[in-house]
Order: C-alpha cells, then sequence, then structure tokens
C-alpha cells in the first residue's frame, strides 16, 4: 500500500491501526440493486466491509439495511450486482458462503419448545458438527455467553436477553468467520445491551470474527469500528465514526425553545445556517460558540436549554442526506406496510 | 481481489435430517394437548360411532365397531400428519425456519426431517392403538399384524409428505384448515374408512357410479382396504374392494406421488420468507 494510501485510511479510521495492515474485506459488494416490484431497496449499492471488526450499518427504516442483511444471509436472491462474501460469490457459491456465516435474525430464530442445549445440538447437526468437537464447542460457547447453567432450561422460559445470548451462542457454535446480526439490540434492556456488546467485542478482538450487525440507533452504531449510512438504498457515509463526527469539523449548538422559528430567523441574521428536527434549532460552525450570550440575551426565558457539543451520526447522518435520520418518508411507509 | 482460500467444513444431510426428525418427536410429545388431539379424538369417534351404529350397519359380516377399526387406524395416521405438518408454518412464523435456511444443508433435508419425524409420531400413535385394540380383543394377534405396521408405516410417511407440501407454501395454520375440511377429510370419509365402497348395480344411479368411482380412484382407499383385508375384514355384499396386491401397490405408488409432490414444492419455493 502506498504511502498516501495508508495516510488516508489512517485518517478515516484513526481509532484502528490494524485495519492499515489488512488487505482483505469480509465483503465486498458491487453495484448491489434490489427490487420490491417498483421500488429500489438498494439502489447500484458500492460497499466493503472490512473484515475482523465490528461494522454497522446504520440506516433509518427503510434504508434498504434489512434487505441487504437478508441478501448477505442467503435468505435473498439479488437481481443486480456482484457481491463477494470472504472472497466467495454469492450468488454462485451461496452453500459454501453458508457454512462459514453465522446469523442472528432480529425476530427469534430459536425453537421455543426445546431446552437451551438441544437448539444447540439442532444447529450443530445442521452444521455438520458432532462428537467430541461439539462438546468442546458447546462447553467454549456456553462460558462465553454465560449460559452454563440454562442449558436444560426451555427456551420458552427464558428472558428476552437470554434468548438473545443463546441466540448468539447458536450462531457462532459452529466457529463463523463472518457473523451477522440484524437490529440485534432489539428488545433489549441496557444491560442486556451492554452484555451483547460485551459478546461482540469479544469475538471480533479474541476470535478474530468480522462482525457485521444492522441498527437504527445511533448511539449503537457509534461503538462499531467502522460504520456505513445506508439511505434510499445507497451508502451515504462510510468511516469510523469517530472521523465521520470529526470530519463534519464543527461544534453543533442546539437550542431547545418554544419558538424555534424566532431563533433560526435570529441565526440567519448572524448568518448562521440552523435548522429544526426533533424541537430541537441546530446549527453547526466555527462561530456557533460565541453566539451562546446573545442568544440568551435575546431570547431569555423562550430557551428552555442550550448545548454545545461535538457532531454526533444524526449530524452527519443530514449532512450528507439534507433530511433528518427520521423523517418518514412514503417507501419507508410501504416498507413497514409490507 | 486476492482469491481467498478457506476450507469449507461438508455439512452431513443425514445427521441433519435425523436431527430435524427428532426434533419433531420432542416437540410433538412436549407439548401434551397434540397427543390427545392426535389420539384421543379418533378413539372417541371409534367408541362413539361404534357403539351408536352397532345395530344399524353391516358389512363383510362384521360389526361397525370392527368395520371401523382400520378407519380410525387411517384416522390417527391422518391427524398425526397434519398436526406435526401444520408445525412447518409455526416454524415459519416463529422463525426457526430462517435459522435452517441459512444453514449449510440441502432444502430437502428441512422436508424430508419433518416427513420422517412427523411419520414416526404418526406411526407409532396408529400401533399405540393397534396394541389396545388386541389387548381388549377387538382384533385377534396374528402374523398379519406385521403387515399392518408396514402398510401402517407407508401410510403415515404418504399422508405426512402430503401435509407437507400443502403447509410449506402456506402463510397461516388457518388456510391449512380450510385444506383439512376440504380436502384431507373427505378424502378420508371417501376412501371406505367410514362406509364401504358402493359397487354400482345394472341400472344404478348416476350418484352411486360417480360415488363409487371418486372412491375408487382415491389414493386412501387402498391403504384402508389393505388394513382391513390383513385385519381380517372382506367384502361385503354390493361392496367393491381392491385385492390386496392392488392395496399395495396403490399405497407405494400413493407414497411416492406425495414425495414427489414434496420435494418438487419444497425445492420450487426456494425464497424463504418471515
Amino acid at each position: 500500500m502506498s504511502e498516501l494510501g495508508q495516510k488516508v485510511r489512517s485518517l478515516a479510521l484513526p481509532n484502528r491501526t490494524d485495519f492499515m495492515n489488512t488487505t482483505d474485506f469480509a465483503i465486498e459488494i458491487h453495484q448491489l440493486s434490489f427490487h420490491y416490484g417498483e421500488r429500489a431497496a438498494l439502489d447500484n449499492l458500492d460497499l466493503t466491509i472490512p473484515a475482523k471488526q465490528i461494522f454497522a450499518l446504520l440506516g433509518p427504516n427503510g434504508s434498504g439495511k434489512t434487505t441487504l442483511f437478508r441478501i448477505l444471509s442467503t435468505l435473498e436472491t439479488f437481481q443486480h450486482g456482484k457481491v463477494s462474501v470472504l472472497g466467495l460469490d454469492l450468488s454462485r457459491q451461496a452453500n459454501a458462503v453458508r457454512s462459514l456465516l453465522g446469523v442472528v435474525f432480529q425476530s427469534a430464530s430459536l425453537d421455543r419448545k426445546l431446552t437451551v442445549l438441544e437448539n444447540l445440538r439442532c444447529q450443530a447437526a445442521l452444521y455438520g458438527l458432532a462428537g467430541a468437537e461439539l462438546s468442546k464447542r458447546i462447553d467454549e460457547v456456553t462460558e462465553q455467553l454465560r449460559l452454563r447453567d440454562r442449558l436444560k432450561e426451555i427456551v420458552e422460559t427464558l428472558s428476552g436477553g437470554l434468548k438473545r445470548r443463546v441466540e448468539i451462542a447458536k450462531g457462532i457454535l459452529h466457529r463463523p468467520k463472518l457473523l451477522l446480526l440484524d437490529e440485534p439490540s432489539t428488545g433489549l434492556d441496557p444491560a442486556a445491551r451492554l452484555d451483547l456488546w460485551q459478546a461482540l467485542t469479544q469475538l471480533q478482538s479474541v476470535d478474530g470474527v468480522s462482525v457485521v450487525l444492522t441498527t437504527h440507533l445511533l448511539e449503537e452504531a457509534d461503538k462499531a469500528d467502522c460504520i456505513a449510512i445506508l439511505d434510499h438504498g445507497k451508502s451515504v457515509a462510510y468511516g469510523a465514526p469517530g472521523a465521520l463526527r470529526t470530519e463534519l469539523g464543527e461544534q453543533v449548538l442546539s437550542v431547545l425553545s418554544t419558538t424555534p422559528d424566532q431563533i433560526v430567523q435570529w441565526l440567519a441574521g448572524q448568518n448562521v445556517q440552523a435548522a429544526i428536527h426533533q424541537h430541537q434549532v441546530r446549527a453547526s460552525g466555527q462561530k456557533v460558540a460565541q453566539l451562546i450570550a446573545p442568544l440568551s440575551e435575546h431570547f431569555g426565558s423562550q430557551i428552555q436549554s442550550v448545548t454545545l457539543g461535538q457532531p454526533n451520526l444524526e449530524d452527519v447522518f443530514i449532512a450528507r442526506t439534507g433530511h433528518q435520520f427520521w423523517h418518514e418518508t412514503p417507501s419507508s411507509d410501504m416498507k413497514r406496510a409490507k | 481481489m486476492t482469491p481467498v482460500t478457506i476450507e469449507v467444513p461438508k455439512p452431513n444431510s443425514s445427521a441433519a435430517v435425523m436431527m430435524l426428525a427428532k426434533r419433531e418427536w420432542v416437540r410433538f410429545f412436549r407439548q401434551r394437548q397434540r397427543v390427545i388431539g392426535a389420539l384421543g379424538q379418533p378413539i372417541l369417534f371409534w367408541l362413539l360411532f361404534g357403539t351408536g351404529m352397532r345395530s344399524s350397519f353391516q358389512s363383510g359380516g362384521q360389526d361397525f365397531m370392527t368395520y371401523y377399526l382400520p378407519g380410525t387406524l387411517a384416522l390417527i395416521l391422518l391427524f398425526t400428519a397434519i398436526f406435526t405438518t401444520i408445525s412447518i408454518i409455526e416454524d415459519r412464523r416463529e422463525g426457526f425456519l430462517q435459522g435452517v435456511l441459512v444453514a449449510p444443508v440441502p432444502r430437502w433435508t428441512i422436508a424430508a426431517g419433518k416427513i420422517l419425524g412427523g411419520g414416526a409420531i404418526a406411526w407409532v400413535q396408529a400401533m399405540i392403538f393397534l396394541t389396545l385394540s388386541v389387548i381388549i380383543g377387538t382384533v385377534t394377534p396374528s402374523i398379519d399384524l406385521f403387515a399392518v405396521a408396514g402398510l401402517m408405516a407407508i401410510g403415515a410417511l404418504t399422508l405426512t409428505a402430503l401435509g407437507v407440501s400443502f403447509a410449506w407454501p402456506m402463510e397461516s395454520t388457518q388456510g391449512f384448515h380450510a385444506v383439512m375440511s376440504l380436502v384431507l377429510l373427505p378424502m378420508w370419509l371417501l376412501s371406505g374408512a367410514f362406509f364401504p365402497v358402493p359397487l354400482p348395480q345394472e341400472g344404478g344411479t348416476v350418484g352411486q357410479w360417480v360415488m363409487h368411482y371418486i372412491m375408487r380412484c382415491n389414493p386412501l382407499s387402498y391403504t384402508v382396504s389393505g388394513l382391513r383385508q390383513l385385519l381380517g375384514g372382506s367384502a361385503g355384499e354390493g361392496t367393491w374392494m381392491p385385492s390386496l396386491t392392488s392395496c399395495w401397490i396403490g399405497s407405494i405408488a400413493f407414497l411416492a406421488i406425495t414425495f414427489s409432490i414434496a420435494w418438487f414444492i419444497v425445492l420450487r419455493n426456494q425464497r424463504a420468507r418471515n
């Protein structure tokens, strides 16, 4: 790799040094399109997902991330484009890809009537795992996910967090090279989310598994090594979350007020562009910090709070797409109705 | 892109089939209401109809209790096969199926596991009833009972394969109930299970002819009739019954046909749905 190339990459991913030395990608997507009737869920998507990292596909509902997940997990066949997973062609070598993939679905894929152990054994049979190797793996994954004392329990009696842990145990039982997870935090309480991330980080750092997850939660994407933000079936931002945020370079001023329109007008008078979303006025620029005092003087009690901070991933999304993350488009409604 | 050589493990299809079959088994017997539904209702029918219709029924020198026994066996096979294959729809809805669909096993292993597991459950249930009938003396023990067991095994696999063919493309269990009452139960009723196949007389009504040929073309008639003959029954006056050889051929042919249909449907419907 050229020196310049290294520099560019290290700029894009400042918190990952090992990434510079890896040339392999877990997933390479080239010109991928997928249509539901007339509507394009994925629109000439180009994306590379680095190996041995935690990668998050962030996007609002209807952005195409679930469709992408279904394609990558081999549940859905695609119409146009080329996808290679761990160097294998997804459309021609789907079965080979399947044995290297661990898949954790958003909806449960466990048999609720079976015990944890029976579920794991069932999974093992599907992946050709048996005998001493299977016993060893069951020991390992149940240790890793702290499920040892739950093996004999019937799945439907377990809590949501435990069920998700069993799902992950099931997904990694056959030592996949790549673990795919669809909205893994959905339905989990904060403690269970923390557990989940600990497990994922351990998998990635200790076992060298490439982890790819979809999420619509900005704070979850922030924890990934590298992310891609999807919008309307296209990748609109790509890189380490920290790098994407600092790329905006500026501080963000957000004002919670009863009269947001007047504040936007006033800011425009100060040559600062501002926008309203989720009842907040948000403006970025080098001078926004200096505006806090005159702003509070001018609007006084109409202001409930003023915050100055680093841009978050939502700001990145707005900067790249020109619209809000939670903006409901007709197409996203359609997708949900489906 | 640099070519990557990754060692791809080869999953064992037969191990997967056996595991999926075993799963059916465990699930079925863990849900007690299923066992009761599949075994209890046919036995209840047998006792009620057998007792109630004793005085008004005569065929081939048998009372209704004896006549209706092969039909009850077929009904137990049918009910159990239906209860186990309906679980395909639940598997799809509850998400278990998607986990199997992303596994590196051929798709037919799912259907094979279902048919083998469901068929074994149906067969065991029918065997339990047969054993009970021997104990209470309705059936006399003989060497033919081994043939009965064999024919029931064929029937069990056939009906489970048929159930898989119906359940696989279905979105809801409600749809399956429609199939049950419009296809499967009429098929059972018109198999000679409940009343003998009428032999059309010279100058008989059109209805008689139609009924005769519908029942004669019903593949299940051959299994029921085979069971009846192996259990000592014979054609009564004015009724039709195929030869025992025809019964075996008909039953095996029906098995081959339902297997092929199930195979075709599962492989054709490659796209998994949630």
